[in-house]
């Protein structure tokens, strides 16, 4: 079995995992961070987004091999010191959730849109999460709280 | 999905060396395509070859009246990249909205080209904009690069390395997606040379082709209203659960259409 | 601190979801846990000739391979259904069994097969597989209109007439069909409801565990009402009594009805822990929900609307086939009758109703209640007519609906339907929503969108909803085979924080939020103090779960009362304690008050005053201070308002873009806008994805072509623009809280608004009519055929 390292939510993993296993379940079920969710088998509904290596990728379509040597951040990894991001932070002060399963995928790939374009308008953010299925705030809430996090990021920097 | 033998080499010669003699082979670039299929079992290769390891692969550069972009450039970097907005801006345009963001950090133009899925996009861009297909080993036009469905004129264990688009006057990509799957129910790209002008179609049959009289018309006046007379045949398109022959034929026209008005 | 009922109260529950530390059923794992995964038949129909598991029972990692044969064996009951209608003669519907694996014949693809169990899910999988199964096919019924076709093949074979579960009928038919003989005007339409799946993000899970030692059972699963999953349990499918049976619904993402049935895996993974003698673990693939998930809507319709010369509604007549699919699932029988028809008056003076429905079996994924059930049907059917008979009369749209909205002095409205209406100012909706739309405007726009080569259209619709399921002897009356009250327990701990345990069950709806703002308000201490459980029979009350938009009205009303309750006890605790008479004390802003003096006690003192009742009257009075109250409800509650949808279409394409909506709906006294708000923003979100994009489509043979996100269109965030939501409140007159429910208002509006301005777009291209879902091939196809005509 392949032998990979790699750095999850800032701390270094080094683990055996069969060829064929995906990212998102070395996430899952070898490093237990439930967070990131499976909601399709069909690369689409963007539960399981994450971050490797500084882009949002979906984690049921990426092995875990292909990670070797990479940086990933889960939804767990976002808040720092006990303190949310500020999209976590928007997306609790516009209800940009409901159920919350959906959730963990949405606020990673907000967060590599907000790093590629600050200041993004409505329709770019709507375009941009073409890859995140959400069934239950119709999306409206979403929005907002990712146009708040880029105004008030915009206002901090 | 069944297991398999993983290989990451890092230059073109380890990876060809790594496929050589094995079972039931593949090359891994972006997997955005090539996973999904072998989660449905679908594809089980013996052994998957990696080629992000391989930095030579990821190139993009102009080359005289050639635009080179290698075979492991995301779409994403294509999308972003100054070179290919400079030199065809249509294929810029056309990488940013191929599937969704994810897709897009993850997918390349190697693999998609080697999937040669009927609603893939590039395959309208390869065909129109007369590229080549270089592999390790050879150079194939794009006309006689995508034979049938999901079917290429790739050999056992070759390995595409770029693909070289030959310069335009101008040209554009335009396509209608299915709402369901983001894929292209119609799709066009059409390119003006100097010798003529190349129209391209993808999603709307069961691979890429081109549209002998959208080119003849377009040829002699490269404007929307050339195509006001032009016939696209249903006869020749696919009907499935997304729509149906006469509305991919209708629709092939409205993006030829939109493309001739949006070529730069 | 107090007052918080009306607050935006950011959500309490928002944290661990937003951190990652969601529990939800497949993110458990039990120790020694094996996994389960179910061979599904792949035909629509066919006869099962044999079935051979040695393979798959050899495999690597494999426990136990189950079948139909040993699910008969076990002595187990089939899935039963919660309600029982009757025929037009008084005959009761048939009802035929749903065994959780079958043994004979499958009758829709994804029919449950065998159940396969080993040590990981990929071995469960490979053995399934292995199985062979020899199947003889039989002839398919796809659709309702292969089931009421002469001759047509049989789902089951002992239904009486032809492939029909019932035959039912509301409203009176004679005085109808007088009305309609003395009608100026006739309106009809013919319209297609089309198949939803629902598509909660989470997919179904469960997780059984037998413990031989204590002969305890635990199901641990993704359900709506953990109680109705207990009590069905217990009483029908696997006789296991409610005091060995704990059920746990954690985190759940989402439901929207999909969730509050019960399925098969449920029974399996129990069943297999026991077998196995392990925790057995089942979660579903997205393409295993997509066909094993109860699908929703399915409605084939035509009705008639009779109107006077002076444009007044004078009667309805409405006939409708209903698809249950292959089997019953728990609610599926009351959505096309007491969820569809008594809502058909909608929010109009209709003097006579009479609708028949007739609802079918088909070799399709049973159909169920899924968000508004029964209600969006009626409302779709309702709005599209009053719109037509607009057009056709002549009349301004508006105009028509404000001539037969019910008024505000015509409340409690009886309809002719069985419901009565208890309060609703609908009329003052619709200015509202036209207001905020700009309706006065709109022709401009059409104009404008013209220049640019786009047709721009205008839709609205008026609705009411029967909510607040429900009175349990009404219930009762017409069927039900359960009561619909709802339970709450107020426990006070000693310091005086409050534990809040409830019978509703919260998958999104942020009951922990909600209920906690309530509680803290009617006992005047910081929402902070409030915990609020649920989902777990083991630590609350008998209840009957969420769905109907009930949990506020009817679980907030249990709630409501038990805190009536414990603020009755504190009274008679501080008056002991203050040496007043408990007539003297009243309770104020948190506070123990003694009338006329300023002698006092706060909340948190009287709580530790009954935990440590040192001077305390125990001779008439029980330590402690908790308190459990169930409500069953008086009637139906009410929420209705109007809706209207502004559209861009592109003729060149047929691609239909929502450019505005603006919604006032009436959900009664609202607790927490911003929940409200993003409920119903939710609900829009399904109810445009119905009428634009989704179709669970099967061919002939009864294969669902659209099995997965590559085929069925799930709404996008491009797909909306922002909601304008407004509101025009009443408030519910026969619960404490003035409360209606707001869970399905969105998906019931919506959908005809959507379409009424698809029709208003392509009308002055001669178009007349389009079907659900408009998408860009059927408005293409409409215009050409137009532009022929």
């Amino acid at each position: 079995m392949p032998t990979i390292k790699l750095t999850v939510n800032a701390k270094p993993v080094t683990m055996e995992v069969e060829a064929r296993t995906l990212l998102v379940d070395l996430i899952r079920e070898h490093l237990k961070l439930t967070g990131t969710h499976v909601g399709c088998d069909t690369s689409q509904c963007g539960a399981c987004v994450v971050m490797v290596g500084g882009q949002s990728v979906k984690s049921c379509s990426m092995l875990a091999v292909e990670a070797d040597g990479q940086d990933v951040t889960t939804i767990e990894g976002m808040a720092k010191n006990g303190e949310l991001h500020p999209l976590q932070k928007a997306f609790h002060e516009n209800h940009g959730l409901q159920c919350g399963f959906c959730t963990p995928g949405v606020v990673i790939s907000a967060s590599d849109l907000l790093k590629k374009n600050p200041s993004p308008d409505e329709g770019q953010i709507r375009e941009w999460l073409e890859g995140n299925i959400c069934r239950c705030t119709g999306y409206h809430n979403i929005v907002k709280a990712v146009q708040q996090c880029a105004d008030e990021m915009k206002g901090g920097a | 999905m069944d297991n398999f033998e993983f290989h990451k080499p890092t230059s073109i010669d380890d990876a060809i060396k790594a496929v050589d003699g094995k079972d039931e082979p593949k090359f891994l670039a972006g997997g955005q395509s090539l996973i999904p299929v072998m989660k449905l079992d679908m594809a089980q290769p013996s052994d998957l070859v990696s080629l992000a390891g391989v930095a030579t692969l990821k190139e993009i550069k102009e080359d005289g009246d050639t635009l080179v972009i290698g075979a492991m450039a995301t779409h994403a970097t294509v999308a972003e990249s100054d070179a290919v907005t400079k030199a065809i801006p249509s294929i810029a345009s056309m990488a940013g909205h191929i599937g969704d963001a994810q897709v897009r950090n993850r997918g390349t133009i190697g693999g998609s080209v080697a999937h040669a899925d009927p609603a893939a996009d590039y395959p309208a861009a390869l065909v129109a904009l007369n590229a080549t297909v270089k592999t390790h080993k050879r150079e194939i036009a794009a006309e006689d690069f995508f034979t049938e469905l999901f079917e290429t004129a790739l050999e056992e264990g070759e390995l595409i390395t770029a693909i070289h688009f030959k310069k335009p006057k101008r040209s554009w990509y335009e396509k209608f997606q299915s709402p369901a799957s983001k894929y292209a129910i119609a799709g066009v790209c059409v390119a003006e040379y100097d010798d003529g002008v190349r129209v391209a179609i993808t999603g709307a049959g069961n691979k890429v082709f081109r549209h002998a009289g959208m080119e003849k018309a377009l040829s002699g006046n490269f404007d929307p209203s050339a195509l006001d007379g032009v016939d696209v045949d249903a006869g020749e398109l696919r009907t499935d659960v997304e729509a149906s022959a006469e509305y991919r034929a209708h629709l092939v026209k409205v993006m030829a259409k939109r493309a001739v008005k949006n070529a730069r | 601190m107090g007052k918080v009922i009306g607050e935006r109260v950011l959500r309490k529950e928002d944290t661990r979801f937003l951190t990652g530390k969601g529990r939800y059923t497949d993110d458990l794992n039990r120790p020694n846990q094996a996994y389960a995964y179910v061979l599904r038949s792949p035909m629509a129909h066919a006869k099962i000739a044999s079935i051979d598991t040695e393979d798959a029972k050899q495999a690597d990692g494999v426990l136990a391979v189950l079948t139909g044969k040993d699910h008969a064996d076990a002595g187990f009951g089939g899935l039963p259904c919660g309600w029982l209608i009757h025929n037009k003669d008084g005959s009761p519907m048939h009802e035929p069994p749903h065994p959780s694996l079958v043994a004979d014949r499958v009758r829709h693809v994804g029919d449950n097969v065998a159940v396969v169990i080993a040590e990981t899910k990929a071995q469960a999988k490979a053995a399934a597989q292995m199985i062979m199964v020899d199947y003889e096919e039989l002839p398919v019924v796809p659709d309702i209109t292969a089931a009421i076709a002469d001759g047509a093949p049989k789902v089951w074979d002992d239904t009486p007439v032809g492939n029909r579960c019932y035959d039912w009928h509301i409203g009176e038919k004679d005085p109808t069909d007088a009305a309609f003989a003395k009608a100026k005007h006739v309106v009809s339409i013919d319209l297609v409801n089309q198949r939803l799946i629902p598509n909660a993000m989470e997919p179904r899970a469960a997780i059984g565990e037998y413990d031989p030692s204590t002969d305890d059972h635990t199901l641990w699963t993704t359900s709506q009402n953990p109680h109705l999953i207990r009590l069905l349990i217990g009483a029908f499918t696997m006789q296991i009594p409610e005091h060995k049976l704990r059920i746990i619904a954690p985190d759940v993402g989402g439901g929207f009805g999909s969730k509050i049935y019960h399925y098969a895996e449920e029974v399996l993974v129990l069943w297999a822990s026991k077998v196995v003698g392990r925790p057995v673990k089942w979660t579903a693939e997205r393409s295993e929900s997509f066909i094993t998930d109860a699908h929703g809507r399915d409605h084939i319709s035509h009705a008639e609307l009779a109107i006077d010369d002076k444009g007044k509604f004078l009667g309805l007549r409405v006939s409708t086939k209903a698809n249950m699919g292959a089997y019953l699932s728990t609610f599926a029988s009351a959505v096309p009758t007491y969820l569809y028809g008594t809502l058909l008056s909608g929010v109009y003076v209709i003097p006579a109703i009479y609708a028949e429905v007739e609802a079918v079996f088909t070799n399709t994924t049973a159909v169920d209640a899924y968000r508004g059930a029964g209600r969006p049907e009626a409302t779709y059917l309702l709005e599209r007519l009053v719109t037509k008979a607009a057009r056709e009369l002549g009349i301004d749209e508006v105009e028509l609906r404000r001539r037969n909205v019910i008024q505000p002095d015509q409340f409690p409205y009886q309809t002719p339907v069985a419901l009565e209406y208890d309060v609703g100012e609908f009329e003052k909706c619709l200015d509202v929503a036209l207001e905020q739309v700009d309706y006065a405007n709109f022709e401009k726009r059409r104009e404008e969108a013209k220049s640019r080569g786009m047709l721009r259209g205008i839709g609205m619709s008026l609705y009411v909803e029967a909510c607040g399921l429900a009175p349990s002897a009404l219930a009762g009356a017409i069927g039900a085979r359960a009561g619909l009250y709802e339970s709450g327990t107020i426990r006070v701990n000693p310091t005086g924080n409050v534990t809040v345990f409830t019978g509703t069950h919260s998958h999104g709806q942020g009951h922990e939020t909600t209920f906690a703002q309530l509680v803290a308000d009617q006992l005047g201490i910081p929402v902070e103090s409030v915990e609020v459980k649920h989902g777990d029979t083991s630590n609350t009350a008998f209840g009957m779960g969420s769905y109907g938009s009930r949990s506020l009205p009817v679980g907030g009303s249990a709630l409501w009362k038990a805190g009536e309750k414990i603020i009755a006890k504190g009274r008679k605790i501080a008056a002991h304690i203050l040496e007043a008479s408990v007539d003297d004390v009243e309770f104020v802003d948190g506070e123990f008050r003694v009338k006329g003096t300023d002698k006092k006690m706060l909340f948190a003192e009287v709580a530790f005053s009954a935990y440590v009742p040192h001077n305390y009257p125990l001779e008439e009075l029980e330590p402690g201070l908790e308190e459990s109250a169930f409500y069953d409800p008086k009637n139906f509650t009410f929420p209705g308002g109007c809706h209207v949808v502004e559209v861009e279409i592109d003729p060149e394409t047929g691609v239909t873009k929502v450019v505005d909506v603006a919604v006032a709906d009436d959900v009664g006294k609202v607790i927490n806008p911003m929940i409200v708000d993003g409920q119903i923003h939710g609900g829009l979100a399904q109810g445009i994805g119905q009428a634009l994009l989704e179709h669970a489509k099967y061919d002939e043979q009864g294969q669902l072509l659209t099995g997965s996100y590559m085929t069925y269109t799930m709404p996008r965030a491009a797909d909306f623009p922002f909601f304008k939501v407004g509101n025009h409140v009443t408030h519910c007159t026969h619960n404490p809280l003035g409360s209606k429910g707001c869970g399905e208002v969105g998906a019931i509006g919506v959908p005809p608004a959507v379409i009424n301005a698809v029709i208003n777009a392509l009308e002055p291209e001669g178009v007349t009519d389009i079907e659900m879902p408009a998408t860009p091939e059927r408005v293409w196809r409409a215009l050409n055929e137009a532009k022929k005509a």
